[in-house]
């Protein structure tokens, strides 16, 4: 019996294994080396590489950067999406094409929107600038000034994010008894109060998956990067998986790359920890 | 079952009749991979699709794929990968200046092992001098060069008539080109930028150009060792700054590579510095009377030359490597690097392609093509050294940093010069 069972579990072991636990394992060994030169073994340093990350000016920089970007994206994206789920969940007209217009951006592939919005942000002949101008504002420099890269950056994240959780939030939504609002509306419960009451305690599984699914986001994004910024101007809007990306790619340092990769999974880990510990229980499932 | 078995069996009988034919038909087929890369305007990819089509007729034993796999960096990454991966191409074309990092990953092979005859021994010196610099080393080459530019002036003839300049006179020197753009500038009541030089994507390579201008090389030739704290190259980043600030001809902050040539043919700057690859493209879309001219200078003329060369990768049987060698020298013969230089501007890249008829008379009808050619006379090698990677991104930092006012061109250099030696320390050592 206990053979079945292990039997059962196998396929996803497998799976889990090979794709989590092994690679996991081998980014941690890596971590420990340092890449020998023309095609000789990589040599054992131990903790050096470690080392060198505390003092890398450039990884706080970068952590400090995804730490902003983080803030500004989640709770963003989670609001709008929320309010965008509550508005075409009621009755109004051409509600169809409401839904399918917040849902586009979603479909668009990552790079291609990147690209847009690269014209949009554009100097001079750039969307922004345009209606700034026709206000009488003089433009502002989206991506090449440091002082707002990131923003810009958050800003078409957000834009890219909300319509994709809507769509959770709008399914939860639609899961809601019908019968609750009827009593409420019977007891002459106001309408913001009913939302605060019933409707948002009954989301929170949806609202925790979809925190969940945005602090992932945050962490991973780098393709758009690509076509945005490339981290710059001067590191300004330069993310951690990008870093991980530059160090591996571009500076073929695979080691260090892997080091900045541990470093992202125990902060990764401990946050999941504090979400199970936390949010978890304070959480309603029906 | 029964009734679904006579199907899949004539189906194995249609495979192996199918393989069988192909077999006979083509005995030695040779099948080669190749990753590209495509960094500026114009539907390029349709252009390599085409080159590749026509070289398939003439050589019916050798098929080839080519893979556009984005800009220069995520070229070098798809190749990579495909090596680790135990699927290396057999030969990619990649950055010009990849070449030690390339060596350090023991990726490549140089020519002169695979290839045979003196005749292609000559076809190896076929090719510009300038244009080799960064492909060899050692005494050997490795990379052949195929998409190869150098950054060139395209100046914008109905803004300079309307600014009361000569429209035929582009700026010679440092000092003309920011009066002409401050006078641009001014003349258009502010409608109207006066210069753009791209600081993304490769601002280490615009610099470059300031640089050499002022008659400074940042880099040894052994690629060991760079010099981005000389007095020289403080000067340069100082005049590039200034045309922002001083001038008020350039945009405050970075100016976008990818945006910058639509900005041009908006006519919302009458001047950029961009690579000589956007050539056709902008001449096609543009609806004003433009030129181009070489580079202004400071002490001296001067432009890195930059682009793409053709590699072979090892892991390849000697078959493989053969035809790649085959299919290099008929992409980069004459009557191809003409016709590729026409459909894009990128340098023909050998003296014979200026020979042809087909390029002979297109420089006639349209002289600005043979701009980029008459500048390599004062070209100098791309920026390029061992962790290159490393050593570029720490001056497009310093680049960026002195235009968005974060740092002074001093400082921004001097630490960009203390992270190079960092990344270069045990290159140096082993001198």
């Amino acid at each position: 019996m206990q053979l079945y069972g292990a039997l059962l579990l196998l396929p996803a072991a497998v799976l889990l294994a090979t794709f989590a636990y092994l690679p996991t394992v081998a980014t941690l060994i890596n971590s420990l080396f340092v890449p020998g030169f023309r095609g000789q073994p990589a040599e054992f340093v131990g903790l050096e590489n470690y080392a060198l990350l505390i003092n890398d000016a450039t990884f706080w920089k970068v952590a400090r950067n995804n730490l902003v970007y983080a803030l500004g994206t989640i709770p963003a994206s989670i609001v709008l999406a929320l309010c965008m789920a509550l508005f075409v969940n009621g009755r109004l007209p051409g509600r169809g094409l409401v839904r399918m217009a917040y849902f586009t951006p979603t479909i668009l592939p990552m790079i291609a929107a990147a690209n847009i919005w690269m014209f949009f942000y554009a100097p001079q002949i750039g969307l922004f600038n345009k209606l700034l101008g026709a206000l009488g504002f003089s433009g502002i420099n989206w991506l090449g000034d440091p002082g707002v890269a990131l923003g810009s950056v958050i800003v078409m994240s957000v834009w890219k994010e909300a319509g994709f959780f809507m769509i959770f939030y709008l399914a939860a939504l639609q899961g809601i008894a019908p019968e609750l609002k009827e009593a409420s509306d019977l007891e002459g419960t106001s309408r913001w109060s009913f939302f605060w009451r019933v409707t948002f305690p009954l989301l929170m599984p949806t609202t925790l998956f979809v925190l969940i699914n945005a602090l992932i986001n945050a962490v991973r994004v780098v393709d758009h990067l690509f076509i945005l910024t490339k981290g710059g101007p001067n590191n300004a809007t330069n993310l951690l998986l990008y870093y991980v990306y530059e160090n591996a790619f571009s500076f073929f340092d695979r080691t260090y790359a892997a080091t900045i990769t541990v470093v992202i999974l125990l902060v990764l880990a401990v946050v999941a920890t504090l979400k199970f510990a936390i949010l978890d229980r304070r959480t309603h499932y029906q | 079952m029964s009734r679904r078995f006579p199907l899949s069996g004539l189906a194995i009988a249609t495979t192996t009749l199918l393989a069988a034919g192909q077999a006979c038909a083509q005995p030695e087929q040779v099948a080669l991979t190749m990753y590209y890369p495509v960094s500026v305007g114009g539907a390029l990819t349709e252009v390599i699709d085409e080159l590749v089509a026509d070289f398939e007729t003439e050589h019916p034993g050798i098929s080839v794929e080519a893979i556009y796999a984005g800009n220069y960096d995520d070229t070098r990454v798809r190749a990579m990968s495909a090596i680790e991966a135990n699927d290396a191409p057999q030969l990619s074309v990649l950055f010009s200046i990849d070449l030690y990092e390339l060596l350090e990953q023991d990726a490549i092979v140089a020519f002169d092992e695979v290839i045979e005859s003196d005749e292609e021994r000559e076809w190896l010196d076929s090719f510009y001098p300038g244009l080799m610099e960064n492909g060899q080393l050692d005494g050997q080459t490795y990379g052949i060069p195929f998409q190869r530019s150098t950054i060139v002036l395209y100046w914008n003839k109905d803004a300079f008539e309307a600014a009361g300049l000569d429209p035929e006179t582009p700026p010679e020197n440092w000092q003309e080109m920011a009066e002409m753009a401050a006078t641009v500038r001014e003349a258009s009541g502010g409608e109207q930028w006066g210069v753009m030089v791209p600081s993304t994507g490769y601002p280490y390579w615009m610099f470059q150009a300031f640089a050499f201008q002022n008659g400074h090389r940042l880099m040894s030739e052994d690629g060991t060792e760079v010099y981005f704290d000389d007095p020289a190259a403080i000067e340069a980043l100082e005049y590039w700054v200034s045309l922002s600030g001083e001038h008020q001809a350039m945009p405050d902050g970075t100016i976008e590579w990818g945006t910058l040539r639509q900005n041009f043919i908006e006519q919302s700057t009458a001047m950029m510095w961009h690579t000589t690859g956007n050539l056709t493209a902008v001449r096609n879309e543009a609806d004003f009377d433009f030129g181009v001219a070489m580079l202004p200078m400071n002490t001296q003329r001067g432009s890195p030359t930059g682009g793409g060369n053709f590699y072979l990768f090892k892991g390849s049987s000697d078959e493989e490597q053969r035809a790649a060698v085959t299919f290099i020298r008929w992409m980069t013969g004459p009557e191809r690097a003409a016709a590729w230089s026409i459909e894009t501007g990128y340098m023909g890249v050998s003296p014979a392609a200026y020979e042809t008829d087909a390029l002979r008379e297109y420089v006639e009808t349209f002289p600005p093509a043979a701009v980029a050619r008459d500048q390599l006379e004062h070209g100098t090698a791309e920026l390029s050294t061992y962790q290159g990677g490393r050593v570029r991104r720490a001056l497009d930092n310093a680049v960026q940093a002195a235009l968005t006012g974060q740092m002074s061109p001093e400082e921004a250099l001097n630490q960009a010069q203390a992270e190079a030696d960092t990344a270069l320390r045990r290159y140096a050592r082993s001198r």
